[in-house]
């Protein structure tokens, strides 16, 4: 699908100038919900399909479910995943195994949907957990069909039933039936029955297809479905539900790069679920069905998936009330920021995830500008201290400090700085913690969240406060950050300001190498503005 | 849809509605829907029959832009039979060298799809139905560049006018495998020129369909499309997209799994069909 943008991007530019937004306006969903309209058909989902799931979707992002840790765009990404999911099936269905065998398992599907392929996979997957499985060769329709059911057994490794040469010769119900009798006599414990393609317009075969089904009574009928299907999957898996009501359905041709589009379609019309995803050429081609890899599949979404369980791994709302509590009650240490630090950085690469975002395109190159190694730089520091040293930064004389910078491989500038850092914005938490506006000199534009190589000489840790000139709001607005409550979308936006202005996105050094000690609040929230964007 | 009395906001649901099922794609629908409004408006009327003529109309002339006629006037004429897998192209040749033995050229076929599993045996099985010729791998899993090559030298030496290809079906992704195409290609024209690429399209394709013939093209210089399976329930609408983005004209169309079930493409019946 080369020629189509991916759903993130598109995503993006609908949600470009949502930034100072908390909540979907339903405006903003319905552009939203179009642009998902359009991925999912282009991805071949069947209209009705799409129809209904979109007004679903369309319901979720308007009700009060608000996720903190993701942007008004990621939400809807989420809600549109979960779905996705839950139409899919949330886990992979097992075959099930007959009490008595043989288990009979049948083939169902269109031209060229890969049953005979399919066949042989099965059954060598089925021999390599220690069952005799007993390929059928009930597709007597199409020419060499019966030999090419018989290579592929032997290339498998298994035992072929083929008592009539194919090519238009025989019944295959009565072949069919035959091989039951057949199997329990050789003690073959699995039966997979093939058959041939048919339409599901073509009357005649679909009946010939559900006389077979009755004369094997199997414990499984598995309709074998292109994943290249377009719209028509609807109207074929209707036809194949009504003439041999299938128990559960096979995707083919996964290898290639159609988006599956009909896993959805099938999955939602007929309530089946998708056992197995067929992947290649080769007999070992062959796995369980996996839900939720489908679903990003179908939308082009891998990268922001893993964003968004990134971001919510990372901002794990209990500590960062814990964190808040520590401000208040000035028990905030160096511990607790390297600490804090290092679940940033749980998160993967820094850069990374900024660059999986949508919209960051402009963004590029101060993302290039910043170094990540600060924050590793920092943590060496901090790891350099003593526990003492850490929980009581008072401590920490001249030789302490010329210690450290050898330890980390610093300088003892580095380590001076930090430590101000650290206390200053500490001191300001503080104040702010307890609904005071700290007194910052020089407190200009709060700055924003860009990643300022060169920033300014001296510019204070940020200011975590209200901006509020109501001092009733601004008290707050306060107490809401102390309390740990992230601010909804539109504070935040506000306090970060304009994404041009020089500052340390999180809150550590710039180009010349000085670690700013700030407290990772400050950071979780600045990680979060670029989150919000 | 067209049965209403007048042109109404649901008579153009109904049309999208129509036209996404249709599998032409949300781009092309949405180009259709805003050309025939437009249409309408300009014409000024209200009667949904004026709409469904507008709308067969402009099909039919987006169809038929492109030359449908095949191309075998040279001597042999060799054509070769390209496609994803399981789309039909065995079928496909059985019923086109019947096709070809109707008007009384002679035909070869080359059973260069010595990969899948008794492949070879199923293209013979059409080869015999069809009266045609067949030149087989001497060995299994011989190299299918060098099973074109001998089909070739074969027609060259016996007089045979027309000479087809089968391939093994391949998906659009695999690089080695559309390599091996570009091999089959230069390989058969160290001998003569290669006259018709055929790739064969599922009707029941959705929108990979694009993905598929812009590879295939690539790859193997396709002349022409085959639609098969037309008999079925889809309607194949993704194939004006292929059409007009890629350039390549619809040649054959395969509606049956009897040997006679291959027409020339006609837009006119085409559209009929589609639309109704």
């Amino acid at each position: 699908m080369a020629t189509f943008g991916n759903l993130s991007d598109r995503l993006a530019d609908t949600f470009r100038n949502l930034r100072t937004k908390g909540k979907l306006s339903p405006a903003d969903v319905d552009g939203t919900v179009r642009e998902i309209r359009r991925a999912l058909l282009d991805a071949d989902v069947a209209l009705d399909v799409v129809k209904d799931f979109t007004g679903k979707v369309r319901e979720r992002a308007l009700g009060d479910e608000v996720n903190k840790a993701l942007n008004p765009a990621q939400q809807v990404v989420q809600i549109v995943n979960e779905e996705l999911i839950a139409i899919l099936g949330g886990e992979a269905r097992r075959i099930n195994f007959a009490k008595k065998p043989p288990t009979i398992i049948m083939l169902a599907g269109l031209q060229g949907a890969g049953k005979t392929t399919l066949a042989g996979k099965l059954a060598k997957w089925l021999a390599k957990d220690n069952h005799t499985p007993l390929l059928v060769a009930a597709d007597l329709q199409r020419p060499n069909a019966v030999q090419q059911l018989q290579v592929v057994g032997s290339q498998a490794g298994v035992a072929v039933y083929a008592p009539e040469p194919g090519n238009g010769v025989g019944n295959p119900v009565k072949v069919a039936r035959d091989s039951i009798k057949w199997a329990v006599d050789k003690q073959y414990d699995v039966v997979i029955v093939d058959t041939a393609g048919r339409l599901g317009v073509d009357a005649d075969m679909m009946k010939q297809a559900a006389d077979i089904r009755k004369a094997v009574q199997p414990d499984e009928v598995l309709f074998v479905i292109d994943a290249m299907i377009g719209q028509d999957a609807v109207a074929t898996a209707k036809a194949f539900q009504e003439g041999v009501d299938f128990t559960g359905v096979v995707l083919t041709k996964l290898d290639g790069d159609a988006r599956g589009g009909a896993a959805l379609s099938v999955a939602s019309v007929t309530g089946r679920p998708i056992i197995f995803a067929s992947t290649g050429e080769s007999l070992d081609d062959f796995e369980p069905f996996y839900p939720d890899r489908m679903a990003s599949r179908i939308l082009d979404l891998g990268d922001i998936l893993t964003l968004i369980e990134q971001a919510q791994g990372a901002f794990d709302e209990e500590e960062a009330a814990k964190v808040a509590e520590k401000f208040r009650t000035d028990t905030f240490t160096l511990e607790d920021f390297l600490g804090q630090m290092q679940q940033l950085r749980g998160a993967g690469s820094i850069k990374k995830m900024i660059g999986m975002l949508p919209g960051m395109g402009a963004m590029k190159e101060q993302l290039n500008n910043f170094d990540e190694r600060e924050i590793v730089r920092t943590e060496a520091i901090i790891q350099s201290m003593t526990k003492a040293e850490r929980q009581n930064p008072k401590l920490l004389n001249g030789s302490r400090r010329v210690r450290i910078a050898r330890g980390s491989g610093m300088t003892v500038t580095d380590v001076n700085q930090l430590v101000q850092r650290f206390e200053q914005a500490a001191k300001m938490m503080k104040t702010v913690a307890r609904g005071g506006v700290p007194q910052i000199p020089g407190m200009g534009p709060v700055p924003g969240a860009g990643f300022g190589g060169g920033r300014g000489k001296q510019l204070p840790p940020k200011k975590k406060g209200s901006k509020s000139g109501n001092p009733a709001k601004r008290a707050v607005e306060n107490a809401a950050i102390a309390s740990g409550e992230k601010l909804p979308a539109g504070g935040a936006a506000a306090s970060a300001g304009a994404s041009g202005s020089k500052g340390s996105g999180f809150g550590l050094g710039g180009s010349n190498g000085r670690p700013e000690g700030a407290p990772s609040e400050q950071e979780l929230e600045s990680l979060q503005k670029f989150l919000r964007r | 849809m067209f049965a209403k009395r007048l042109i109404d906001q649901e008579t153009w649901d109904d049309l999208e509605t129509a036209l996404i099922t249709g599998d032409f794609g949300i781009d092309v629908t949405d180009e259709i829907v805003a050309d025939l409004r437009a249409k309408v408006a300009r014409y000024n009327t209200t009667d949904p029959k004026d709409l469904q003529r507008m709308l067969r109309e402009a099909l039919e002339e987006r169809f038929s832009k492109l030359d449908s006629t095949l191309k075998l006037s040279e001597r042999p004429a060799v054509v070769l039979v390209v496609g994803v897998n399981g789309v039909g192209k065995t079928t496909t040749i059985g019923k086109f060298a019947k096709f070809l033995r109707n008007y009384d050229r002679s035909v070869v076929i080359g059973a260069a799809d010595t990969f899948r599993a008794a492949a070879v045996e199923q293209v013979a099985t059409w080869a015999e139905r069809a009266g045609a010729q067949i030149v087989r791998p001497q060995q299994e899993g011989q190299d299918p560049a060098s099973v074109a090559f001998q089909t070739v030298d074969f027609a060259k030496r016996n007089g045979i006018e027309i000479v087809i290809i089968d391939t093994a079906g391949r998906l659009q992704t695999k690089g080695g495998l559309m390599d091996e195409l570009t091999k089959i290609r230069r390989v058969v024209e160290k001998q003569a020129p290669v006259s018709e690429v055929l790739l064969v399209l599922d009707a029941t394709t959705g929108q990979n369909g694009l993905a598929q013939a812009e590879a295939f093209i690539e790859h193997a210089g396709v002349t022409g499309l085959v639609l098969t399976k037309l008999d079925g329930s889809a309607k194949a609408g993704f194939v004006l997209a292929v059409q007009e983005k890629t350039g390549i004209p619809i040649k054959l169309i395969g509606q049956g799994e009897g040997i006679n079930d291959l027409t020339g493409f006609t837009p006119h019946v085409f559209v009929q069909n589609l639309i109704g």
